[in-house]
C-alpha cells in the first residue's frame, strides 16, 4: 500500500514518460497521505514557529524591539556570533582534512577514525559539556594546573567554544566524505601529472570539486553552533551578560517571566533557521546545477 | 568559483567579531559574580543595582555584579568545578559547606563571619494552589492523600526542594510527639525513634504525588504556573507570592501550613576567589549592605522575611504568622541532616522511586 502510495507521487512528474502505468490510481490514500504528512508539519513545525512570533509580538513592535536593548541580550547575542565564528572555521578546516585523508589515502586505523567522526552524534550533548567539565573543571584532570596558571576554560568562553567545536564536528566532514570518496583520486592525479603543485592541485581542483558540499556542510554547522543548548548549558556557568549564548539566554528570559523578551531572542534562532532552510535548499539546487554543467566536460576531458 | 573568496570573507567576519570582542571587557570598573539559587533573581536584579549605587557614591568606583542562578546544589556545585563566584548566596547552608569541604574556597567556620547565622534574609515554605483552591488543601497531611498531584522541586540538587521535605518530616514529628523540643530528649529515643517511622512513611507517601522533579525552585514554579501540571505547589513563601504578583493575581492562591520550617539562606564570601581577583573589600561590603535597612527593605519587597527589626515590623503584615521550627531545633544542624536525608542513598533515595 505504502509503496502504491508513493509510486502515485511522482505521477505527476512521471506521468508522461509511464503514461498510464498506474491504473489503480486511488485518490484518497494519496491525499491521506498528503494530510497527514501537512498535518503533521503543521503541528510540530509551523504551529510552533507561528506560536513563537505571536508570543514575541504580543505587547507590539516596540517591546519586541525593546527586548534587544538589554545589554544581556545584545551580550548574548555577540557570544553566540563569537561562538559560531570561530568553532564553524575550525570544523571546516578540520572537516575538509578529515574528508581529505579518509577519501583519498589509506591508512591504519582510518575506519576508526571515520566512526570516531561521527561520535558527537551518538553522545548526548550534555555528556559532551560534561566531558569538558571533568577535564577542565577545578576538580578534573587539567583543572588546577590551568587555574595556576590563570586560564579559564570551563564556565569561561573558551569551555563554550570548545563545547560547540566538539557538538557540531561531524557537519562538514559528514557532508565530504561520500562525495570525495565518490570522486575518486584521477582528477587529482591528472593535475599533479601535468605539474600542478600540491596547492595548486588543492585549491584548482579539489576544492573546487566540492565546494557545494563544504558549503552545504558549513551551513549546518553554523546553525547547530548558534543553536546548541545542552552541552553549552553544563560548560557556561550562566553568567547572565557574560556566558550565556543566545538559547540559554531565552530560558533565563523565559524563568523571570520576561515572555516577550524570551521570545523575541527566539525568535532571532527561528529566523536563523528558516535563513539555513533558505540557504540550504539554494545551496543543493546549486550543487545539483554544477554537477550537471560538469559532467558532459569532464566526460570530454577525461 | 570564489570558493577562496568565500572563505577570505569568512576571515573577515571573524575578526569584524574580533573588534567588537574587547567591548565586552573594556571598563576597568570592579566586576563580581554573585552565584545564586533560584529565586533571587528579582531582588538580586535591584539590590545590585543599589549596591553600585552605593559603591560609587562612596568609593568613585564603578561595581558591575553578575548574576548567575540555578538549583542551589547545582549552582555550588558549578563553583566547586571552578566557576569564579565572589560570593555565594545560596538556598542552604550546606551547599556552601560543601564548597569549604570538597574545594577548599573558604573557611569550614565560614557561617560565623557575618550576623544571623550569615542569612541576611529568611524564608519559609508554604503551599500554592489553584483559585479557590479546589483540591480543599489546608496542611501537610493533605499533600499525601491520594489522587492529588504535587509539585516540589528535586532535593538532590535544589535547596529549596530540600526545605520543602525536611518541613514535611518535622511536621510529623511535631504532630506525633507535641512538642518539638522532645525529639533531643533521650528518654523520648523510643517515641522520637516512632516518629521518625512514621515522617518516612508520611513523605513517602508525599513523593509518590510528585510527577516531576525539577532541578530548581523556579523550574518548578513554570511546570505549575505556566504548565498547569499539579494541585498544590509546595514552594518557598516568597516564590508562591512573586507567582501570584508575576503570573496572574485570582489564578493562584496561597495556603500556609499549621507549622513549617525557617529558612536560613546564606551568603558568604568565597576567600580564594576575592583573593585572586582582588575584590575582597567590595564583596565583603556587597553582603553587608544586605543587612542594612536600605539592602532589608528591597529584601522585604522581594517577600523574603527580613531581619532587621524595624524593616520587619514594618512589613509584618506582609507576611503570615506561622509556627516556624528551625533545622538546627530538630535535625541539628544541616551537616546532619544532609547525611541522613539527602546524601547517596540517604533517605530521600530509599523513599523516591522513579516512577
Amino acid at each position: 500500500m505504502a509503496a502504491g502510495a508513493t509510486l502515485q507521487q511522482h505521477t505527476p512528474w512521471n506521468a508522461s514518460r509511464e503514461g498510464h502505468g498506474i491504473r489503480a490510481e486511488i485518490p484518497w490514500i494519496k491525499w491521506t497521505f498528503v494530510s497527514v504528512t501537512l498535518g503533521y508539519l503543521g503541528l510540530f513545525l509551523a504551529v510552533p514557529l507561528a506560536a513563537v512570533f505571536t508570543e514575541a509580538l504580543r505587547k507590539g513592535i516596540g517591546a519586541y524591539l525593546e527586548s534587544f536593548q538589554d545589554p544581556a541580550a545584545l551580550a548574548a547575542i555577540r557570544l553566540t556570533l563569537l561562538v559560531a565564528a570561530i568553532a564553524v572555521p575550525a570544523n571546516l578546516v578540520f572537516g575538509l582534512a578529515a574528508a581529505w585523508a579518509i577519501a583519498k589515502f589509506n591508512f591504519l586505523g582510518k575506519n576508526l577514525l571515520t566512526t570516531l567522526i561521527d561520535l558527537p552524534f551518538a553522545v548526548s550533548p550534555v555528556i559532551s559539556g560534561l566531558i569538558y567539565v571533568l577535564l577542565f573543571g577545578q576538580q578534573g584532570w587539567l583543572g588546577p594546573w590551568l587555574s595556576s596558571h590563570d586560564v579559564n576554560v570551563i564556565f569561561a568562553v573558551p569551555g563554550i567554544v570548545l563545547a560547540t567545536i566538539f557538538v557540531t564536528f561531524p557537519f562538514v566532514a559528514r557532508e565530504l566524505i561520500p562525495l570525495m570518496q565518490e570522486q575518486g583520486n584521477e582528477e587529482e592525479e591528472a593535475a599533479l601529472v601535468l605539474g600542478a603543485g600540491a596547492w595548486q592541485t588543492f585549491w584548482r581542483v579539489t576544492l573546487p570539486n566540492v565546494k557545494w558540499a563544504l558549503l552545504y556542510g558549513v551551513i549546518l554547522c553554523n546553525a547547530r553552533a548558534m543553536g546548541e543548548f545542552g552541552a553549552v548549558s553544563v560548560v557556561s556557568g550562566h553568567i547572565r551578560g557574560k556566558t550565556n549564548t543566545m538559547p540559554l539566554h531565552v530560558e533565563i528570559l523565559y524563568n523571570e517571566y520576561n515572555f516577550v523578551a524570551a521570545f523575541a531572542v527566539a525568535s532571532l534562532l527561528a529566523i536563523l533557521a528558516m535563513v539555513t532552510l533558505v540557504a540550504k535548499t539554494f545551496v543543493e539546487w546549486k550543487s545539483r546545477q554544477s554537477v550537471e554543467l560538469l559532467e558532459p566536460t569532464t566526460a570530454e576531458e577525461v | 568559483m570564489s570558493l577562496r573568496r568565500l572563505l577570505s570573507s569568512v576571515a573577515l567576519a571573524a575578526m569584524t567579531f574580533g573588534f567588537l570582542l574587547p567591548s565586552l571587557a573594556t571598563a576597568k570598573d570592579i566586576e563580581l559574580l554573585n552565584v545564586s539559587y533560584d529565586p533571587t533573581r528579582e531582588l538580586y536584579k535591584e539590590f545590585n543595582a543599589a549596591f553600585s549605587q552605593y559603591w560609587q557614591a562612596r568609593t568613585g568606583d564603578t561595581v558591575t555584579i553578575q548574576q548567575s542562578h540555578g538549583g542551589a546544589g547545582k549552582q555550588a556545585r558549578a563553583v566547586i568545578d571552578g566557576l569564579e563566584a565572589d560570593v555565594v548566596t545560596l538556598a542552604l547552608a550546606y551547599d556552601i559547606d560543601a564548597i569549604a569541604e570538597k574545594a577548599d574556597l573558604l573557611p569550614a567556620d565560614w557561617q560565623k563571619r557575618l550576623p544571623d547565622n550569615s542569612a541576611p534574609y529568611t524564608s519559609t515554605i508554604v503551599f500554592l494552589v489553584r483559585k479557590g483552591n479546589p483540591k480543599g488543601v489546608k496542611d501537610w497531611n493533605d499533600l499525601a492523600r491520594p489522587g492529588i498531584s504535587v509539585i516540589t522541586p528535586n532535593p538532590k540538587t535544589s535547596g529549596g526542594a530540600r526545605w520543602n521535605y525536611l518541613a514535611a518530616w518535622g511536621y510529623v514529628l511535631k504532630k506525633e510527639l507535641g512538642d518539638l523540643a522532645r525529639v533531643h530528649d533521650p528518654k523520648a529515643a523510643a517515641e522520637v525513634a516512632k516518629a521518625n517511622a512514621k515522617a518516612r512513611q508520611f513523605v513517602t507517601a508525599l513523593f509518590k504525588n510528585v510527577p516531576v522533579l525539577d532541578s530548581g525552585a523556579r523550574g518548578s514554579t513554570t511546570t505549575f504556573v505556566q504548565r498547569g501540571i499539579g494541585d498544590v505547589f509546595i514552594s518557598w513563601e516568597n516564590e508562591a507570592y512573586l507567582a501570584i504578583k508575576e503570573l496572574g493575581p485570582g489564578k493562584f492562591e496561597i495556603i500556609t501550613p499549621s507549622i513549617s520550617i525557617l529558612a536560613e539562606p546564606p551568603v558568604a564570601v568565597v576567600d580564594k576567589v576575592v583573593d585572586k581577583h582582588g575584590t575582597r573589600s567590595v564583596a565583603e561590603a556587597y553582603l553587608r549592605f544586605l543587612y542594612t535597612k536600605q539592602g532589608q527593605e528591597l529584601v522585604a519587597k522581594h517577600y523574603y522575611r527580613p531581619r532587621h527589626p524595624e524593616v520587619a515590623k514594618r512589613y509584618r503584615g506582609q507576611f503570615v504568622d506561622v509556627a516556624l521550627f528551625t533545622i538546627d531545633d530538630v535535625f541539628g544542624g544541616w551537616k546532619k541532616a544532609q547525611q541522613t536525608h539527602f546524601a547517596d542513598g540517604g533517605l530521600f533515595d530509599q523513599i523516591y522511586q522513579p516512577k
